[in-house]
């Protein structure tokens, strides 16, 4: 099953090498991994797709936390979440194409970025079943290239996975 | 105070307590070699940076403290990297200290670079490129801190050569604080009652015992709960010493090459109470058929290690020290007569240790048989509180079943990397931390040479090691897996040539002894405890000889050969 983990971390150096390193080493898949600065500058935000059963998203889980620069995993899957993915798609915009393009970017909320003579690049927002019906639409329209961000997610509500300083804990 | 880079690097080692250093100098830490000059530090120079780190681990084998390497930039960090990754896989705590590159000229192809912080990532428990000269000490206290408390490992710090020589202000911190770590360590109460009420149902129950019960400290904790609830004990490879081996409830090794009582009991128990043990592939055997029948109670310190092979039905994440103090405590206010419920199950064991002891057929042709090595070696050493390092395959194994332990801490051997080298390297970072004592390594001719180039370390320290060397010619552990596996099909395994080990000990200014027949072995050995200088005994041994009982990679208990 897909999992999406949500992962704060200390803003440092080979942060994300060691967390690569980890799915890397053990032969875990990452589908998507993003990073960047989050609110506070010092802490920074991996959100991890990958793929497995229970016993390995457990093994994943464990061995995340357990890297000394992880502050906190959600794995956010399983919770009330938001998430988030940008694409980036250059069209072909052949006279033909170009009305079709323009009601398929206003059905998808989408927008166009940049207009060239022989292209529009759309960007699109929302969770990856909105970019893979988008992508699916316009695909026989004839596509140039195309960037996806990876997924980004945030648990809903209040400070679920804010980061907090850890206290020693007994575990069971 | 103002200090240089280096005497901050020098002072903070000074201020975690470290007495002891193993290490090589080369261009990128001359500043940190200049400062070691006179100073209250004993470093021991080694002949190869591998030897510095095997040194370091055995140190803190033996004493329980934390280890500490030092070598150079690019080769002289690299050739660590095996040390390091046997301290990993063994979860010993150590802190080795890497030179680099000026920062300006690191990821420029300088000369001696290497990206040690890459290539050990996967190695460490965690590392370090300082790069200031102001995060110097806060960064080697951390160090420390983290190699030493959870599950201990090996820490890495680089060093740039700019950093040692820049200057800072010096003030050692008294504490550390790290958000993202902290490890658990006080066993949930509930848990462990709820650990220590299935071992109260149990009928048949066995403690399968890890190295992390000698990382802990628990041993003591451990004797005084096995004799109070009569609980058999089996100990893996790691675990050797954490329970006396001449106690009628211990069992003997189990695994690979366990003892056929061990692993039995493994196989009928009701409920297997793992501390501090990780479910390795030679203990389990095949996966599909282990502990299928049994209530699994798992106790470590490492949330990763527990259900990761086996699942565990309890699972407490805590310090095994704390665990076992609970479990006293519980099994104090218990009235129940655990001797009277364990009478059938201790003598169904005793029946299958007086069937199938570990035992060796005599010597037909006068060759030395090396398990008699092994036993006189022992007992020869009777009443010299030794230390046994060893090094890796037959000579390994024979070692962990017959000698004879009364404590932790006495037996130290690469379990999770199987490092060959590593024998008497340790044994010479055991002997730096325990001047008086005994310490002896078993060796094979293989792994000997491996790291061979330490004797002269240990003349040039006086540091009295004694290598037993079970000399059959072969690399004995392929040579038995090649004998069964493969056909006798003896691919690469026999070394046509060994050198004259007498003449290279001697040459290195140790002793060397030649025995080759069996009248000669005990007072050989005797001799050689008696010398106050490194000795090389190099006991010529039956060559078709082979380690058993065994259980086939990925076979099961079914499958076991005995002798």
């Amino acid at each position: 099953m897909k999992h999406t983990i949500s992962v704060l971390v200390e803003n440092r150096f080979g942060v994300l090498a060691r967390v690569a390193g980890l799915f890397s080493g053990r032969g875990f898949n990452i589908e998507s991994l993003t990073v960047a600065e989050t609110e506070d500058a010092a802490v920074s935000r991996m959100t991890i797709v990958t793929r497995g059963e229970d016993r390995i998203i457990e093994q994943i889980n464990k061995q995340l936390n357990k890297l000394i620069d992880v502050i906190k995993v959600v794995d956010v899957t399983a919770e009330e979440h938001v998430e988030r993915e940008l694409l980036l798609v250059k069209l072909n915009a052949e006279e033909k194409n170009r009305a079709e393009i323009l009601r398929m970017v206003e059905i998808f909320r989408g927008k166009i970025v940049d207009v060239s003579a022989k292209s529009y690049t759309v960007e699109i927002s929302g969770g990856d079943r909105k970019i893979e019906a988008f992508i699916e639409m316009v695909r026989p329209l004839g596509m140039q290239e195309m960037a996806r961000s990876g997924k980004i997610a945030l648990p809903r509500g209040t400070g679920a996975s804010a980061p907090k300083a850890k206290k020693p804990k007994s575990g069971g | 105070m103002k200090l240089k880079g280096a005497q901050i690097v020098v002072e903070s080692l000074i201020a975690e307590g470290v007495d002891t250093i193993f290490g090589f100098p080369g261009g990128a830490v001359l500043p940190l070699y200049d400062a070691l000059y006179g100073a209250k530090l004993k470093h021991i120079l080694v002949r190869h940076e591998q030897g510095a780190a095997h040194m370091a681990d055995g140190y803190a084998r033996a004493t329980g403290r934390c280890g500490v390497a030092l070598v150079t930039s690019g080769p002289g960090a690299t050739n660590t990297v095996t040390g390091i990754a046997t301290a990993y896989m063994d979860s010993i705590p150590m802190v080795i200290l890497t030179g680099q590159v000026p920062v300006g000229l690191i990821g420029n192809d300088a000369f001696q670079e290497a990206d040690i912080v890459g290539i050990t990532r996967p190695c460490t428990k965690h590392s370090y490129l300082v790069r200031d000269v102001n995060d110097l000490a806060r960064t080697i206290k951390e160090a420390f801190y983290i190699a030493t408390t959870g599950k201990p490992g090996p820490v890495l710090i680089d060093l740039p050569k700019d950093v040692l020589n820049a200057a800072a202000e010096f003030e050692y911190p008294k504490t550390v604080s790290l958000r993202s770590y902290n490890p658990t360590v006080e066993g949930h109460p509930a848990q462990v009652k709820r650990a220590f009420e299935a071992m109260k149902q149990a009928k048949q129950p066995v403690l399968y015992i890890g190295g992390g019960m000698i990382l802990a400290n628990a041993s003591a904790e451990l004797a005084k709960f096995a004799k109070k609830t009569r609980m058999p004990v089996t100990t893996t490879l790691m675990a050797m010493g954490a329970y006396p081996t001449r106690d009628d409830l211990f069992l003997g090794m189990l695994g690979m090459h366990g003892t056929y009582a061990a692993n039995m009991a493994m196989h009928e128990c009701d409920v297997m109470v793992c501390l501090g043990a990780r479910f390795d592939d030679r203990v389990t055997g095949r996966l599909d058929a282990f502990a299928k029948n049994c209530t699994v109670i798992h106790v470590d310190i490492d949330p990763t290690s527990i259900s990761k092979n086996v699942t565990a039905h309890i699972p407490v994440v805590a310090d095994l020290l704390d665990v076992m103090k609970k479990l006293n405590a519980l099994a104090e206010k218990d009235a129940i007569d655990w001797d009277d419920k364990h009478r059938p199950w201790l003598t169904r064991l005793e029946e299958w240790k007086s069937l199938y002891p570990l035992r060796y057929g005599k010597s037909e042709t006068g060759i030395i048989k090396p398990q008699f090595v092994v036993e006189q070696a022992w007992e020869a050493a009777k009443g010299r509180d030794p230390i046994w390092t060893t090094e890796v395959g037959q000579a390994q194994m024979w070692a962990a079943q017959f000698l004879q332990f009364d404590g932790p801490r006495t037996f130290l051997s690469s379990g999770g990397l199987g490092t060959m080298g590593y024998g008497l390297p340790a044994a010479i970072g055991a002997q730096a931390a325990f001047p008086g004592r005994l310490v002896v390594n078993i060796a094979g001719d293989g792994s000997i040479q491996m790291n061979i180039q330490e004797m002269i370390t240990a003349v040039q320290y006086s540091l009295p090691v004694k290598t037993v060397i079970l000399n059959n010619g072969v690399l004995g552990m392929v040579h038995q897996w090649q004998e069964l596996f493969h056909g006798k099909r003896y691919s690469s395994s026999e070394f046509q040539m060994n050198p004259d080990f007498v003449k290279l000990a001697e040459a290195y200014g140790a002793v060397g002894m030649r025995i080759t027949k069996e009248a000669d072995v005990r007072p050989a050995l005797e001799e050689a405890y008696r010398i106050n200088k490194p000795v090389l005994m190099d006991f010529v041994v039956e060559k078709e000889e082979k380690v058993f009982p065994m259980v086939p990679a990925g076979g099961t208990v079914k499958e076991m050969m005995l002798l």
